[in-house]
Formats: structure tokens, sequence, C-alpha cells
């Protein structure tokens, strides 16, 4: 009677887990792909920042080919036209857990395009500075690290 | 039975007597900043040290804009809402002060009539301030442009709006007595750093059901006070980061992984970024010192 009752109880649970896969197949699926397409641009700042910070903190050799490369891929990705991947409708409200972009990236009053705007400024001085030895990236860095933390500070729910 | 009511009236005014006087502000002496001089130079250090900006700054300020200190920032907390006044040198500020006002306010949690303040003011943190650091600091905000903004009230209720009970809270809770050992110049300068400026621990310690810091589980996270989220535990054992991680967070905002500080902490990076590298290294020797 037990067992019978234990199996019931999975395919209950089996059924409610298929019903929100179900729903899921259900959202939009261009939302979810701007998502992931925002997602993954941020994993490319993050690689070549990763480059550039190693040596900043001094944990790999500068090498001045090396670092003018990583900012530059970093100064072209932030100067991509990105608004497709930032459509309206893709905010963590309508999404769930999918994203941890705030509404109010979205709202009147919004501030990311002059955000946007300042980290690609602040990558394009980072790209001139970049090879120019150790101390000039150092300085280059900071106001990178600003801009990106000016836009998480507004835009970004807590992760944890 | 009468002579019993009296004499339990008699204890309950006692006793109320007695927590009034408990309860009671207890400034420092008189002559406490005699013989001080501020040093404005050394006091931006302890501005930005403090993190006083992250509060009393206006909600949204950048760069310069982050040295008017107009208030408005609004704390929520499991007691109310508390919002940051302006302490910008205007009449709506402390214009008038003196440095042993600041002193009592930043050490004491007194304001200069004699009331306490809430602890949202960390003076629990800045109480192991030297008076020294204060009078500097008071030096550096005497430069800082002034506000006409009006600090609002907070918006705390019964029975937490009764100040004097503060007083007692205080006398639980609040001493200059440092948390961890440091037998290092480099640690002791980064426990002066988180110990009693920088107040990391005010969100990185959980805190009993009286809101006092639990000091035995030092940094060790905590729930958000908003109610949304948790505050990660930062002490050596949680926290993987090397020194330098540590002190390149703070400089830049970059975590290990290159993603970066959001919310509060970028508000933190902010002032931290004023710091010299040493201080900063200092802050990350401490935090990997915690158990």
């Amino acid at each position: 009677m037990k067992t019978k009752m234990t199996v019931i109880a999975g395919l209950a649970l089996a059924a409610l887990a298929g019903t929100a896969v179900i729903a899921d197949s259900h959202a939009d699926k261009a939302a979810l792909a701007a998502v992931k397409a925002r997602q993954a641009t941020m994993d490319l700042y993050a690689f070549n920042l990763g480059q550039l910070g190693a040596m900043a903190k001094g944990e790999v050799e500068y090498n001045a080919d090396a670092a003018a490369a990583a900012a530059g891929n970093l100064a072209k990705l932030t100067s991509m036209n990105q608004m497709a991947a930032w459509k309206p409708g893709t905010d963590n409200a309508t999404l769930g857990d999918v994203t941890h972009a705030l509404p109010a990236v979205w709202e009147s009053g919004s501030t990311v395009g002059e955000k946007a705007q300042a980290l690609a400024e602040a990558s394009a001085a980072l790209e001139a500075a970049a090879g120019g030895g150790l101390d000039s990236l150092r300085g280059a860095m900071g106001p990178v690290g600003k801009a990106c933390g000016a836009c998480h500070e507004l835009y970004r729910a807590k992760s944890n | 039975m009468r002579k019993l009511l009296a004499t339990l009236t008699g204890l309950a005014v006692i006793a109320a007597a007695g927590g009034w006087i408990l309860s009671a502000p207890k400034p420092l002496p008189q002559d406490a900043m005699a013989g001080l001089a501020g040093d404005a130079e050394r006091g931006a250090t302890v501005f930005w040290a403090g993190g006083c900006a992250a509060c009393h700054a206006a909600p949204g300020a950048e760069g310069e804009a982050r040295l008017v200190l107009a208030g408005g920032y609004r704390m929520e907390s499991p007691f109310g809402a508390f919002v940051a006044p302006n302490i910008s040198p205007s009449p709506q500020g402390i214009a008038g002060w003196s440095d042993l006002d600041l002193a009592n306010a930043l050490t004491r949690g007194v304001s200069p009539s004699g009331r306490h303040y809430y602890p949202a003011l960390p003076y629990g943190t800045y109480a192991r301030m030297t008076l020294q650091d204060v009078a500097d600091l008071k030096a550096f905000m005497d430069t800082l442009p002034p506000s006409d903004v009006a600090s609002k009230p907070h918006e705390v209720g019964f029975p937490f709006n009764i100040r004097r009970a503060l007083g007692l809270w205080k006398l639980l809770f609040l001493n200059d007595d440092w948390v961890r050992p440091a037998d290092t110049p480099e640690l002791e300068r980064g426990r002066y750093l988180v110990e009693a400026l920088g107040h990391c621990a005010e969100c990185h310690t959980p805190r009993n059901a009286l809101g006092a810091l639990d000091t035995t589980r030092w940094l060790q996270g905590a729930p958000n006070p908003s109610g949304k989220g948790k505050i990660p535990a930062i002490n050596a054992a949680n926290l993987s980061w090397s020194a330098e991680d540590i002190a390149y967070y703070l400089e830049s905002g970059f975590t290990p992984d290159y993603d970066s500080a959001g919310g509060e902490m970028a508000q933190v990076v902010k002032n931290m970024a004023h710091l010299t590298p040493e201080d900063r290294a200092a802050i990350a020797a401490y935090i990997k010192a915690v158990p």
C-alpha cells in the first residue's frame, strides 16, 4: 500500500514538473535568445577584462601586445549596437530568474543609454592606454570598472 | 495588601528611575577634543574609508556630486526605514557643529542637543575611531559644498521611536573593544579600517534579535535588512578570493571572475577606490585573517 502511495505521489510530481516544462516552452523564444545574447556579450567583456586584470594584479607578466589586443576587443564589444539584445519585455519581472535585468532598465528616466555610452568611452580610453605600460593599463582599468558598476548598481538585481 | 501595593509601586518607581538614569545619553567629556587640530587632507582618507558618502550623498549622485552630503538615502530595516540626514556644512546640515559635537555623534551616538541617534549611523563601529581622526574628518567636511535640502524624518514606529530606550541598547552593545587580534602593523591598520571606519561588519555580520552585531559570527554573512536576499560571508573560511583579489575588487569593482560590484557594494568600491593601495591591501590582509 505504502509503495503504491509513493508511486502515485511520484507520478503526481512528475506531472507537475511536466507542466512546468510545457509552460517554459511557451515562453517567448525571442526574449530568451536576447537574454542569452547579452549574457554572452557580458561573458566576452569579462574574458577580455580577465586578461587585463591578471596583468594589473601582477598574476601574469605585463605584455603590451596582449594587453592592447584584449583592450581592443573590449572597445569593439562595448561599442556594438546591442538594442536587439535589450528589447523591452526581457526584464526579470517578466522572465524570472533567467535574467537579473531589472524593469528599471526600460522605464522612463532610465539612464542605461548614458551608462552604456560611458562604458564605451572608458573602454576606448583603455584601448589607447593598455599598450603603453603597466601603470598606464592600471590607471585606465579604474574608469572601466566604475562604468560597469554604475550600471549594475542601478539596473541589476542582486544575485544572492 | 495596601502595604504590598505601596511597596510594589515604590519598586516600580525605583526601576523606572533606574532605567531613566541608565538610558541617559553619555557624551564625551567637554575637553575631549582639546589640543586636537584637524587636518583636512588626512580627513579625506577618514571620510572615504568611513564610507560617509554612501548614505549621506543624495541617492544617484555621481562623481563630485558625492561630496554634497544632502542626505536622503533610505535604509530599510526590520525596525522601520531610516533616512540619512543632511550633514553638509549648511544650516540644514552640521554648520555650527564643534569637533566635540561630531565626536559625540560618531563615537557615542549622541546629538549636539543630547539625544540618542539610532545605530543606523554606525557608531557601534565608529566608537573605535581615534579622536584625532574625528578632528581630521571634521576639517575635511567643513571644506565640502553646503546643501540646503531639509533632512527627512525617519519612518520608525512604536516602540522603536522611543529614542531614550536606545540608551539601554548602548549599555548592552556599545563598546570600543577590538573584535579581532592584530599582530602586525598591516593587520592593525586593516583592523582599524574595517572595525573602526569601513563598517564592513554592519552588513556582513548577522545581528541578534535586538539588532546588535553577533561578534561570534564575525563577517560570516547575514540576511539583507531590506528583507530581500543575503549579504555574503567574507571571512576567510567562506571567501575563496586571494588578498590580491580582495584589494583589486576594492580598487576596481572587479571580482576574480571579472563580474563587477553591484548594489551597495558599488558604493563601497567608489569610496575604497580613494584609499591608497597600501590601505586596500591592509583591509584584504585583515579579511583573510578572519576565520
